[in-house]
């Protein structure tokens, strides 16, 4: 049974209403009888299904109705069009620190925020000294929330994020978080829960991420969805040439081609570097006079020797004897 | 039918202990940065009847018996029905970032901070009895009576706070309005003057403002001494019953239009 369905979904937002515009420009314009109101869909015809343990990777570049339509899998909006149904709990982690109150403490953000995430007050009870020690904020549990630098407080907002047990886990760009040793921490952890069979959604402007976790691929342009696939990789790189192409494929054909145009792109690059490759060898060993790749080898370890012995490699000086 | 139960139990559980939470931020960021803190749930409504006993003992007290009692019975209910349906209207729009990221019912926000209001109403309650003995106003069994008109005041501004908070998402302007409108209100609940000296009808339409219902009703237990008629009950009643239809029905009908235009 799918575990996330969504039948034709769509999402409109209203704009220059009377609200947006004013009294005095909404009674202008009703005046003069150009009074319209603005219909802008951020999503529109969306249709795919995920499967237990499925990991959808949502590409699409600025604009393209992603996090609006994460909004809508995770109920906070409501589709204007279609159906979106889900089965089971969802855990959304988007943009992670909004919502924190700054006035309050570490530990009473911390709480609040539990609550909000909709854990039990035992269960907070039980996991706050972990949350606190995963963040590495042990020693501001009692500071006011805004004492804290910004990589902390995302820090915190993934720590205690991230020690759900979802059906569904929905990842927005978060996988970024903090400095490079939290990072690589944080990213561990969440491969740890990737792996008990949740169902994920990423959304990430790394397309090397997308091809590395995802076994599903939909792409968004402007609020329409190009196309949903198990292909990850001809999908990835039909979306790599479109950006750089910004040709958006329209059927299937198309897609292909893209992704065959890229291949070729690539196959373009590696030939380059190749050819890189060779000129410099073909210099080093023209710069050396000797006639082979080996005698200009041995030749530049010959002429950097002293430094190689300096430098602790453990090289023993025997092996490069004098000459 | 107990997975039914139990689903719901479980419901209630993981609110009730979010809306703990939010009792508790929203009673810390009411009182952040003031020294007396908690204190001025007590001192403030009492420098408010010091004022307005300065101000009108010389017109309106000289004939009124227990004036200080009188006077503390129109302050009381109507600065808890400003005070709750004012933090009430923001509850929404102060929210707007969590709401915009995280999927909570609407509602809790603003219960909290009716908690909160309610709680600082608890507070000035006390203080009122103290005031009401040192005004020789003689206690009885008939005091339990109050809690009545409490009661109603609670779901009376929670109706208020629902209605208000919903406008609010969508047109601003109602926060300046509603200021407009509480001092209109606050003139016309009799606070510091009586209203038997205008002809009966008159008296009638006083009753229109559900403000001055809940105060006229502390009026007659607390200085009369006698507990209204069943019909005045009903009237009591009536008013929350009419604005927590309305704003249940708005939060319903509205709940997914909000984050539109939050």
């Amino acid at each position: 049974m799918a575990i996330i369905q969504v039948k034709d979904a769509a999402i409109r937002y209203i704009t220059g209403d009377f609200k947006d515009i004013g009294i005095k420009e909404y009674v202008i314009r009703h005046i003069q009888g150009n009074y319209k109101v603005n219909e802008f869909w951020a999503d529109r015809h969306i249709t795919f299904e995920l499967e237990k343990g499925d990991m959808l990777g949502i590409i699409g570049s600025n604009g393209a109705g992603k996090s609006t339509l994460l909004k809508a899998i995770s109920g906070i909006m409501v589709p204007t069009e279609g159906s979106i149904k889900v089965h089971g709990s969802i855990a959304a982690l988007l943009e992670l620190t909004a919502g924190f109150d700054k006035d309050l403490t570490v530990r009473e953000n911390t709480f609040l925020r539990g609550a909000m995430l909709g854990y039990t007050r035992k269960f907070m009870q039980e996991k706050y000294d972990e949350i606190i020690r995963f963040a590495e904020l042990e020693a501001f549990q009692d500071r006011p929330f805004k004492q804290l630098s910004s990589g902390m407080r995302s820090r915190l907002a993934f720590s205690i994020a991230c020690l759900v047990n979802p059906d569904v886990i929905i990842l927005d760009e978060v996988l970024s978080v903090g400095d490079g040793a939290f990072r690589k921490k944080s990213g561990s952890k969440m491969q740890e829960i990737l792996s008990s069979g949740v169902t994920g959604i990423l959304v990430s402007h790394s397309v090397s991420q997308v091809r590395e976790m995802c076994n599903k691929i939909l792409w968004l342009d402007h609020g329409r969805q190009i196309a949903f696939g198990e292909d990850v990789t001809t999908l990835c790189n039909a979306y790599e040439e479109f950006l750089i192409t910004k040709k958006v494929p329209e059927t299937h054909e198309q897609i292909l081609e893209a992704s065959e145009a890229w291949n070729a792109r690539q196959e373009v690059i590696r030939q380059q570097k190749k050819e890189n490759y060779a000129e410099r060898l073909e210099q080093l060993v023209a710069e050396c006079g000797a006639g082979t790749a080996v005698q200009a080898a041995v030749d530049i370890l010959y002429r950097n020797r002293a430094e190689l012995l300096n430098r602790e490699l453990c090289l023993g000086e025997e092996l490069i004897p004098e000459k | 039918m107990g997975k039914i139960i139990k689903k719901y139990y479980n419901r209630f559980r993981k609110q009730s202990f979010l809306f703990s939470e939010l009792v508790k931020r929203d009673f810390k960021q009411k009182y952040k940065g003031t020294v007396i803190g908690m204190g001025w749930s007590i001192l403030s409504p009492m420098l408010t009847l010091l004022v307005m006993k300065l101000v009108f003992t010389e017109f309106f007290g000289r004939d009124t018996p227990h004036y200080t009692t009188y006077l503390f019975c129109g302050t009381l209910q109507f600065s808890y029905f400003k005070e709750a349906t004012k933090s009430g209207m923001k509850s929404l729009i102060a929210n707007h970032k969590i709401l915009e990221k995280i999927n909570i019912p609407k509602y809790l926000f603003l219960l909290s901070k009716n908690v909160s209001s309610l709680i600082n109403y608890g507070l000035t309650l006390c203080v009122f009895f103290v005031f009401a003995l040192i005004d020789h106003i003689t206690f009885g069994v008939h005091f339990l009576a109050l809690l009545y008109p409490i009661f109603c005041l609670m779901l009376f501004n929670i109706g208020m706070g629902l209605i208000l908070s919903a406008l609010c998402v969508f047109f601003r302007d109602i926060s300046y309005l509603y200021d407009i409108f509480t001092l209109l209100l606050h003139y016309m609940s009799a606070i510091f003057y009586r209203v038997d000296k205008y002809p009966m009808l008159i008296q009638q339409v006083f009753l229109i403002n559900p403000v001055y219902c809940y105060i006229k009703y502390f009026r007659l237990v607390t200085i009369d001494g006698m507990i209204p008629s069943l019909p005045y009950h009903l009237l009591c009643a009536f008013y929350p019953l009419v604005v927590l239809s309305l704003g249940l029905w708005m939060y319903k009908k509205y709940n997914h239009m909000f984050l539109y235009y939050l």
